[in-house]
């Protein structure tokens, strides 16, 4: 998969720290393909994941280096299972010779860190009517919360990924393609979603014929979910993605040819 | 200073001081106010210095029945190791409107993530909290503290002597929580390889009778068993 100058600016970069981490995007993967967390797939996995990672370098996603650590590390294990037993050097752990162990057992301690911090995600919604003399809730600080409370990054990479596929690789026209600009796009999906509208990400891609266009239009979702203008929610794991304005968001500016009319 | 007619019941004086309180307050922390206020008014006040702990905490089980039961709008709370006089879950709708707090914000996935592993690790080095979660927290870290959620607890004995970072009382009052035991699987999620803490060696007599109690315990569970077996014969 290979896309330059897909964007024209580095204008529009979206720091992936806001969001999740390389062992997320491994459960992410894991979960999507229902397979067994204690016999990890190791070639198809990395494959996937070396997907996810490109398609994270062409939305020109600021990839943390923990990311490239993972890849490695996956190699690593994926080339030495390919060794037979006696050549895979030697076993840091004495009772363990699967190389996989180290990693499995980081994800299923990670997991279960996740489901903690889940708990605690639903204590704290608990208490939100919670009211006592102390009064003062803590302070979260300015920054708003990131509006993607049931969706993954991943979630929506992979609908990119989707959205990709369906587009022929080279087209003819891209010779007069038009240019798209990401700043264009979020004007489109502002107004695509004015008075709490939904949309699903099927929905928005479906018209468009060019890769290019595409991707402009996903990193505009990208950057409107960052500002929590727009909202993405995911009903049921794997469905449709369906974004909407955020309530108490901006107010739209109104024209005055609108009050005037 | 006028005078009181009637004296209050101990559990009135109590329900009084949680509503009073701004923040939980613990069965000692009522006693302590008993006793000195005890000392300080004399006279009829000083007969609640008696009372011990227990009864405090007998009081706060009878209030917390009859708040209930009175149908007020307010409970009692266990948080924080200590008690809260708050509304009831399902009136919160209505304060928060008062209150104008319908746009609480939410703590981010990360933030609660390493919220998480603190509570369950403390005391925890950023490094270690870093290779639970695959990436950096740095910046999480700087939010949580800022906070008053964490806090730094101590310097480790490691070269550069980093940090060490531990949950606050703010973060179980946040959560509503009592104590760090109620969250799900303490057990099993708590440090599995001890990081660093100092080996320290019981002195001799505390141990041998600790033996010995270990070896009174055995026998008396395999008598219990054996006991047990004979039943069921």
């Amino acid at each position: 998969m290979h896309m330059p100058d897909l964007l024209p600016n580095e204008e529009y970069k979206v720091s992936l720290e806001v969001f999740e981490g390389p062992l997320d995007l491994l459960l992410y993967l894991i979960k999507k393909d229902e397979v067994d967390i204690y016999d990890i797939p190791i070639g198809r996995i990395t494959t996937q994941y070396m997907e996810y990672l490109e398609l994270m370098k062409i939305l020109n996603l600021e990839i943390a280096g923990d990311f490239i650590v993972m890849a490695a590390t996956l190699m690593v294990i994926k080339s030495r299972l390919l060794l037979p037993d006696e050549e895979r050097g030697p076993v840091e752990e004495d009772d363990e010779d699967d190389p996989r162990w180290d990693l499995v057992r980081q994800l299923v301690e990670y997991k279960k860190f996740k489901d903690a911090a889940g708990f605690l995600g639903h204590l704290e919604e608990v208490q939100e009517n919670v009211f006592s003399r102390e009064g003062e809730h803590v302070e979260l600080g300015a920054r708003p919360d990131v509006g993607m409370s049931d969706v993954s990054i991943f979630d929506l990479i992979s609908a990119l990924n989707q959205a990709l596929d369906r587009v022929p690789r080279e087209e003819l026209n891209e010779i007069f393609a038009e240019q798209f600009t990401v700043s264009e796009k979020v004007d489109y999906l502002l107004e695509a979603t004015k008075n709490g509208k939904p949309l699903t990400l099927g929905r928005l891609f479906r018209g468009m014929r060019s890769r290019h266009e595409i991707v402009c239009t996903f990193l505009a979702v990208l950057e409107l979910i960052k500002l929590n203008r727009l909202s993405a929610r995911q009903d049921n794991h794997f469905d449709e993605i369906v974004i909407e304005q955020v309530e108490g968001g901006e107010p739209e500016p109104v024209l005055e040819e609108d009050v005037t009319v | 200073m006028s005078d009181i007619e009637v004296l209050p019941e101990l559990k009135q004086i109590i329900g009084a001081l949680l509503f009073a309180a701004k923040k939980p307050l613990t069965s000692k922390e009522i006693r302590k106010a008993l006793v000195d206020a005890g000392a300080s008014y004399g006279g009829p006040y000083q007969q609640f210095s008696e009372f011990k702990e227990d009864d405090i905490l007998s009081a706060i089980e009878e209030l917390k029945t009859e708040l209930t039961q009175g149908s007020t709008g307010l409970c009692i709370a266990e948080v924080a190791h200590g008690f809260r006089l708050q509304n009831e879950i399902n009136c919160g709708p209505w304060v928060r409107t008062l209150l104008d707090k319908d746009q609480t914000a939410r703590l981010s996935k990360p933030a609660l993530e390493t919220l998480a592993i603190i509570a369950y690790r403390q005391p925890i080095l950023r490094s270690e909290i870093e290779s639970v979660r695959g990436v950096a927290v740095d910046q999480v870290l700087r939010n949580l503290v800022e906070m008053q959620l964490i806090k730094v607890t101590g310097r480790s004995e490691l070269p550069g002597r980093p940090w060490l970072f531990g949950t606050t009382q703010r973060f179980l009052e946040h959560f509503g929580l009592r104590n760090l035991e109620e969250m799900p699987g303490m057990d099993e999620l708590k440090r599995m390889v001890q990081v660093e803490k100092p080996v320290r060696t019981k002195p001799f007599p505390e141990m041998e009778k600790e033996l010995e109690q270990r070896a009174q315990q055995a026998v008396t569970e395999d008598e219990d068993e054996s006991a047990g077996a004979e039943e069921a014969n």
